[in-house]
């Protein structure tokens, strides 16, 4: 196709970027920004793993310590995980996956950038102004009358971000169901885009009841209201329904969007259908669904019911079903595929392992008699960075490989990037295996001092941090580097299908598409078997190696 | 497998533009069509379906709270009805047929703008906008009176009564607050509309935003359909005949 | 033609229909709450309010002329609300089943 003028280059000027209307630069403002919100929140991780390299709290100050882990906690959730894939990838590629020219409301998606940046603002300034040291789950009465830190303030901050994070949802909705291109019907869809969508209704369920909830904390603070209180007749534990009536689906919409990039790329790395198209699709929506059931996991030892407990622990082993549904169809979509040993694929297959151990070890949370030991131990906090950082970040960091090319029409280094895959792969595991032990042999979490034979565990795990770091400060690096340095991309590098790779050039212009409309005829993922006779789907940039 | 592939006459098959005739892309272009939309048909139909989609979103905001008065409401029956029967029921009951005055409006204005009738867009609006500023007013007295009663939670707050009518009063000051800032955000939207309407914006083709701005304002309407009854009439049944101290 | 969108007008005689329908169930509320009925009281409130909310959404709203999806999204929002309340008071409501005094 004739190259055009890409998003990046036209118009000029500083103002067209911060008044844009285009999909494709509001995500790079996103990526921006949470990269930056991500840079904070390691600060705060390389805080708490510098204080626990010793038994005793002798670097912080308890309050502070407390504050570290409260403020990497909110800083890593609503200010990075939760727009990563939505506000960067998906933002840039659902309407192209959509075959049209922008999202169903470009100004409200313009509208909720600013409105994380003015989250992220408040965010600065309650940890400027005094810190966080309710833990990022807030729990009342501590966080409505005794703590002395800026409470309200954090509050606000994931008010406004979680309503940055509504419209994104509801964008999405509208666009999927009402600005698909002609022929382009449901099951057509790439998975990125139901995964997108599921999480998009995770968002509009389940955001506004934290919103709510946060607001009751401030205004009880500011108005000395009961609700949450004991001694007004309040109760703390409807505190932690409302709280975790959102907080477990946001964990979803922190790991959809994540499973909807490794569909692409195991398709892509595979050069194969993704297997079992539909179960994978309807396993994005059972997902969101049923993970609005089960929130009283997280209430196990709170003096919720037993019978609750029972039937919410049901629940939480059924919701790993679908998401093993699509662990199964991903391996079965690489057995026998034409698998391609780029950087990519080992951004997936680190994602697949480390994922699947943070799931396996949900169950066991899940257990009611075993919950009863682990709770507020490490083991919980290996579950959960498992699923986030070894799940969710790998994934999105491996889109961002994948993907790379196409919105900025440069190619990363290969070999460093296989590098920055295996150091943080590495560096993961060192980090957070030991604490599974650690938690499994009694050791709290949000405690700053633990008993002497735990140090060995807690060394490791700060010396695979660093080791962790350092994949990511490369990676960093090295996707800097390439925006000026780097090899200019083909539209298609990566022989991929799909209409943002066959249809689109590297980066895209403004509008996406040179035909309007768009008219689609191909199913998904429509790769055909290599064969000697068969012609070249595209010019990759690299020589793509077929296996068996 | 593939579709019969059109090359751009005819009707598209799946999706939704299933059933449409494939759109040239320079014909004639109502000035108020964004750019990324086919026709103006699919820019009403994404634009009624966000607003629901909007809406979901406040149903669950205000559930959280209903949540809360749920639960206290269970535990603390005889207290809330007690607390309850210091509302005035006739300014909330007044106060309810206002609303509903107002949704009646609104949907004519919606009508009026679908049939081209400028006239009747900007009265049924005034009329709207107006119930609204009533509703407010009246909460206004509602709000000084229970300043007044010592009624208002916090360090102010009767003593002689128990906490737990305190509890009823946080949530009351809660729930009827944030509705009514939803209130004065819907009367900013109708002012808006209204000078929109004037200009002569709307009409048969185009009546988008002021069928939105209705679903927004009757939703509003919805919240107070409920509230009214949980909080005003829980301990009507009490004492003579439930009216306000 | 568009798929489904309502270029249907409501005629001003349903406007004024569904209005004093609203009229007079405003009123029966506050009558029938002043009675004292027991644990009906509750629920015909409730009962009333919903009907009076499903006349605002079905003819003022005009869902009843929107998309099949739409009504889906009206009715996903209240169902949503259910499972709220639902399994929230499920677990207060069934605290006190076990018989084990503070359980």
């Amino acid at each position: 196709m004739t190259e055009r003028q890409s998003y990046l280059d036209a118009p000029h000027g500083i103002a067209s970027w911060l008044l844009t209307k285009d999909h494709k630069r509001i995500a790079m403002l996103y990526l921006i920004s949470i990269t930056a919100f991500f840079a904070v929140g390691g600060i705060f991780a390389l805080g708490i793993r510098l204080e626990l390299l010793t038994p005793k709290g002798d670097l912080f100050a308890p309050d502070t310590y407390n504050k570290m882990f409260t403020l990497h906690g909110v800083v890593m959730i609503f200010f990075f995980l939760i727009p990563s894939v939505p506000a960067t990838l998906g933002n840039f590629f659902i309407p192209i996956m959509c075959g049209t020219k922008d999202l169903a409301f470009p100004r409200i998606n313009l509208l909720s950038w600013y409105l994380y940046v003015l989250g992220g603002m408040l965010g600065l300034a309650a940890i400027l102004g005094g810190g966080l040291d309710t833990g990022w789950t807030f729990y009342t009465p501590y966080s409505t009358s005794a703590s002395q830190t800026s409470v309200s303030i954090a509050a606000m901050a994931a008010f406004v971000a979680g309503f940055s994070s509504i419209l994104t949802g509801f964008n999405f909705i509208v666009t999927v169901h009402r600005m698909r291109a002609p022929g382009l019907t449901w099951f057509r869809l790439p998975l990125f885009v139901w995964a997108q969508y599921a999480t998009s209704l995770v968002m509009i369920l389940g955001t506004p009841v934290i919103a709510i909830t946060v607001l009751l904390i401030a205004a009880e603070r500011a108005l000395h209201l009961g609700i949450f209180d004991p001694k007004l007749g309040g109760d703390p534990v409807l505190f932690q329904h409302l709280f975790w009536f959102y907080s477990h689906p946001a964990v979803y919409i922190m790991i959809l969007p994540g499973m909807g990039v490794i569909s692409e790329m195991v398709a892509a790395v595979s050069r194969k259908q993704v297997f079992g198209y539909a179960f994978v699709a309807f396993s994005s929506l059972a997902i969101a669904i049923l993970g609005f059931l089960v929130w009283g996991h997280h209430l196990f030892v709170s003096s919720q019911s037993i019978y609750a407990g029972l039937v919410f622990s049901i629940i939480t082993m059924l919701v790993a079903v679908p998401s093993a549904v699509k662990v199964f169809n991903w391996t079965a979509t690489m057995y026998k595929g034409a698998v391609s040993w780029d950087s990519t694929t080992y951004w997936v297959i680190g994602f697949m392992g480390l994922f699947l151990i943070g799931g396996l070890t949900g169950l066991f949370l899940a257990t009611l008699g075993l919950d009863i030991h682990l709770t507020d131990t490490y083991f919980v906090v290996a579950h959960f960075h498992y699923i986030m950082v070894g799940g969710q970040i790998m994934a999105f960091l491996g889109g961002l490989h994948f993907y790379w090319p196409k919105m900025t029409g440069r190619m990363y280094p290969e070999p460093l990037a296989k590098a920055s895959a295996i150091l943080v792969f590495v560096g993961f595991n060192l980090t957070f295996f030991p604490q599974f032990v650690l938690g499994y042999m009694g050791m709290p979490r949000r405690y700053h001092a633990y008993p002497e034979e735990f140090q060995v565990l807690n060394v490791a795990s700060t010396l695979g941090a660093t080791v962790l770091g350092a994949g990511y400060l490369l990676l960093f690096t090295y996707f800097l580097w390439s925006l000026k340095k780097g090899a200019i991309a083909p539209a298609n590098p990566w022989g991929a299908k799909g209409l943002e790779w066959e249809r689109t050039q590297s980066p895209p212009t403004t509008f996406n598409f040179e035909e309007d409309p768009v008219i689609v005829t191909e199913p998904a993922y429509n790769y055909r078997p290599p064969s000697p006779n068969s012609p070249e789907i595209a010019f990759p940039a690299r020589e793509v190696k077929h296996h068996g | 497998m593939a579709d019969s592939h059109t090359t751009g006459e005819g009707v598209m098959p799946g999706g939704p533009m299933a059933g449409h005739a494939v759109p040239h892309v320079h014909e004639h272009h109502d000035p108020n069509l964004q750019h990324h939309f086919y026709d103006m048909d699919q820019q009403l139909e994404a634009s009624t379906l966000g607003m629901w989609v909007f809406l979901v979103t406040e149903i669950m905001f205000f559930g959280g709270l209903f949540m809360a008065y749920i639960l206290y409401r269970h535990w603390y029956p005889g207290d809330w009805a007690a607390a309850s029967n210091h509302l005035n029921v006739w300014m909330g009951g007044g106060n309810t047929l206002v609303l509903i005055c107002s949704s009646v409006t609104m949907a004519w204005a919606v009508r009026c703008a679908q049939i081209g009738s400028r006239k009747g867009q900007i009265v049924n609006l005034i009329f709207t906008i107006l119930f609204g500023a009533t509703f407010l007013v009246v909460k206004y007295f509602e709000y000084a009176e229970k300043f007044e009663h010592h009624l208002v939670p916090g360090p102010h707050f009767d003593p002689a009564l128990p906490q737990q009518q305190q509890l009823f009063f946080s949530l009351y000051f809660i729930m009827t607050g944030i509705h009514a800032a939803h209130m004065v955000v819907g009367i900013g939207i109708m002012l808006i509309i209204l000078a929109m309407a004037w200009r002569g914006k709307f009409g048969p083709k185009y009546y988008g935003p002021v069928e939105v701005s209705g679903l927004y304002w009757h939703f509003v309407d919805i919240v107070w359909i409920f509230l009214f009854p949980l909080l005003y009439l829980l301990g009507a049944h009490l004492g003579a005949g439930g009216a306000a101290h | 033609m568009s798929k489904g969108h309502t270029h249907v007008i409501t005629p001003v005689s349903t406007l004024f229909i569904v209005f004093g329908t609203l009229f007079v169930l405003t009123i029966l509320t506050v009558v029938t709450a002043r009675m004292d009925l027991g644990a009906a009281n509750t629920p015909i409130a409730l009962g009333i309010a919903v009907l009076k909310a499903s006349l605002v959404i079905i003819y003022f709203m005009a869902v009843r002329y929107n998309t099949p999806l739409t009504k889906v999204v009206v009715v996903a929002g209240f169902f949503w609300l259910l499972i709220m309340f639902g399994l929230t008071m499920g677990d207060y409501l069934s605290r006190s089943w076990l018989g084990v005094p503070g359980r």
